[in-house]
């Protein structure tokens, strides 16, 4: 590990090992198997606090910082990414409307969070996820409310959810300066929990459209300014992004872990398969992609404990470790062979979890766009 | 309710390897850990806090590293830590210690509730804890499963070869707690950030003067260890010849009553 951690910091992680380790990773292979969310697992984290470990005390949080935060999730995703995953997507929302809100907004949202809920951001359209000035979903003032309609589509969390933050054209002509962002409860009337995607990986997260049909909310419940839900959502697009790169890492140090275990035992032509070159050339490479990555996640959390947007940091790290999580885990599955090819053993999963990290979040073509946008604006 | 809890920082078994030539243990290196049915016995202790309120207070005899184990229990949610620990305790047996750990005990309390490990996995006697009763003189129930507090008398499931027995005893009480009493909980990340900062005091010979100094450490410490050894694991096999079964079976009856399994 590359990381100077402090002592705090490597007591929190191995208190998280001990509890995945012991209580969640018995029961992944079955539930990617099934893909399926485990709500009652849940329990381990909402005990421990690992849905509130950035949000301040004062909203019942642990207060911790995004940098502290990072090294936990990072160690949950080892284990599995989409639990860790709900975790992030709730405390993100939960982050959001404390950053973008009102006070009485968070401690509302803080108080459900905190008893042990999930949230979830209803965003994504089926013509809108690259480009979300095309989102068709409205809110129309009706007195002091406001009527919500819109089909959502891969909204993580939306089955469990307690708490959406929706975002809706409250003037559709505006393009992406029409978007207002409203915090709905999911009990709502006219909110209906679409098919649970089957997806290729991070099975254990939950993943839902989710239709709004004449959802009445009050005025009150928008988050910000009218208009303001673009920005919100790029807001919570950035933390989120650091996050997702994380567990990333994650990803990467347990298709490392296994492999270099693998190469140990498993035996051909006399030896161990870590004494042929071709086979250390592979974990060396996936050791040197691990290890950078997790650098660059570590210094993106930092800035953000220094007040930094990181818009272009944010996207190279995404982009640079969501690549980088390809080739490690697909070189996992290489030098496994046959077997890692096979669901007995632990690295075609890490594979398949891996892949949308290139993809959600903002894609990584979109990543390059704002990255080169920002160069642009630099070099003026 | 005043509850006090003993526990003991022990090397984790798990990580331990044999010294293939000295036959004993090797410690460096290996990890410490709070005893684990120690740690039943901090989350009985816990559950009885949130069922009846009160204090936990949890006490360690060791050295000073020891105190990494009494920010575990702090950071399960034990309210108060104290070590014990001076010069003049090393090398003291279970008769010793349980006389110094009840000297403590008398000191920090009065305790309605005293919880214990059935057994440390190191030395793996079981002695020290019911000793603890012995010298406050006071009643002990070992492998307990549950303890549910009625006024001032406790009703108290135990664990016993035949099943399990209810037992009704009077506060103070002495316990000991095993794997099956329950499961021990996770700290908070909340719960161990605190533990990490937490002071924690020392109790020393000084904070003890009615203690019987010919009582405590190697001196005061009736057990003298001859030597420790790994058992050798041996299995033989002996064939009956059948003459008809009953015979055979008394044939075999005989040879297992003589190797005293019957």
């Amino acid at each position: 590990m590359s990381l100077l951690y402090t002592d705090e910091q490597k007591a929190l992680i191995a208190l998280v090992k001990e509890m995945a380790e012991n209580e969640i990773k018995p029961h992944v292979q079955e539930l990617d198997e099934k893909g399926e969310c485990p709500k009652d697992l849940f329990k381990w984290a909402f005990d421990m606090g690992l849905h509130m470990l950035e949000i301040p005390e004062e909203y019942g949080g642990t207060g911790l910082s995004y940098e502290t935060t990072a090294m936990i999730f990072e160690e949950l995703a080892k284990v599995d990414a989409g639990y860790a995953i709900t975790l992030v997507t709730t405390f993100v929302a939960l982050r959001n409307v404390i950053l973008s809100g009102t006070p009485e907004q968070g401690k509302y949202f803080a108080d459900i969070i905190g008893k042990g809920n999930f949230a979830a951001f209803a965003l994504t359209e089926p013509n809108a996820g690259s480009d979300p000035a095309a989102l068709r979903g409205t809110a129309v003032k009706d007195g002091d409310d406001y009527i919500l309609n819109a089909a959502k589509t891969f909204i993580t969390n939306g089955e469990i959810a307690a708490l959406f933050v929706g975002f809706f054209k409250t003037d559709p002509a505006a393009g992406h300066k029409g978007i207002s962002a409203f915090i709905v409860d999911a009990d709502a009337a006219g909110i209906t929990i679409g098919k649970h995607e089957n997806k290729m990986g991070l099975r254990l997260s939950n993943t839902t459209d989710v239709t709004f049909e004449n959802v009445r909310v009050p005025a009150s419940s928008m988050v910000g300014p009218e208009g303001s839900g673009f920005k919100l959502a790029l807001n919570a697009l950035n933390l989120s992004r650091a996050f997702v790169a994380t567990m990333a890492v994650g990803i990467m140090q347990r298709a490392l872990d296994e492999s270099v275990k693998y190469a140990k035992e498993r035996k051909q032509f006399g030896q161990p398969i870590i004494k042929f070159q071709m086979v250390q050339q592979m974990l060396a490479d996936m050791a040197i992609k691990t290890e950078a990555s997790r650098v660059l996640v570590n210094n993106t959390m930092r800035m953000m404990d220094n007040g930094s947007l990181v818009r272009k940091e944010g996207s190279i790290t995404k982009t640079f470790v969501s690549d980088c999580a390809q080739e490690v885990t697909s070189n996992a599955v290489q030098i496994f062979g046959g077997y890692g090819y096979s669901k007995e053993y632990p690295v075609e999963k890490l594979m398949r979890d891996c892949k949308i990290f290139q993809i959600f979040e903002g894609a990584n073509q979109i990543q390059r766009l704002t990255i080169a946008n920002e160069l642009e604006r630099e070099y003026k | 309710m005043n509850i006090v809890v003993c526990v003991k920082q022990v090397p984790d078994t798990t990580e331990i390897r044999i010294d293939p030539v000295k036959n004993t243990l090797i410690r460096q290196g290996v990890p410490s850990i709070m005893n684990p049915f120690d740690k039943n016995a901090l989350e009985e202790a816990l559950q009885l806090k949130e069922q009846y309120g009160g204090a936990v207070t949890v006490i360690s005899m060791g050295p000073e590293q020891a105190k990494a184990t009494l920010r575990e229990a702090l950071s399960m949610g034990a309210d108060k830590a104290y070590l014990v620990t001076d010069r003049s305790f090393g090398g003291s047996d279970t008769y010793a210690t349980s006389y110094i750990l009840a000297k403590v005990i008398e000191k920090l309390g009065p305790f309605d509730v005293i919880l214990g490990g059935k057994q440390a996995i190191d030395g793996d006697t079981g002695q020290t804890a019911p000793s603890i009763a012995e010298h406050l003189g006071i009643a002990r129930l070992t492998h307990v499963l549950s303890i549910k507090i009625e006024g001032n008398k406790c009703i108290v499931e135990r664990e016993i070869e035949e099943g399990v027995e209810i037992v009704e005893a009077k506060l103070p009480i002495l316990c000991t707690a095993t794997k099956e009493t329950n499961k021990p909980r996770y700290a908070t990340i909340k719960g161990k950030i605190d533990s990490l900062k937490a002071e924690i005091e020392n109790i020393t010979l000084a904070d003890l003067p009615d203690i019987d100094v010919t009582k405590i450490g190697l001196k005061g410490s009736p057990t003298r260890v001859k030597s420790t050894f790994t058992p050798k694991r041996q299995s033989c096999c002996e064939m009956l010849e059948i003459i008809n079964p009953r015979e055979t079976a008394r044939m075999l009856f005989g040879k297992l009553a003589d190797a005293k399994i019957l």
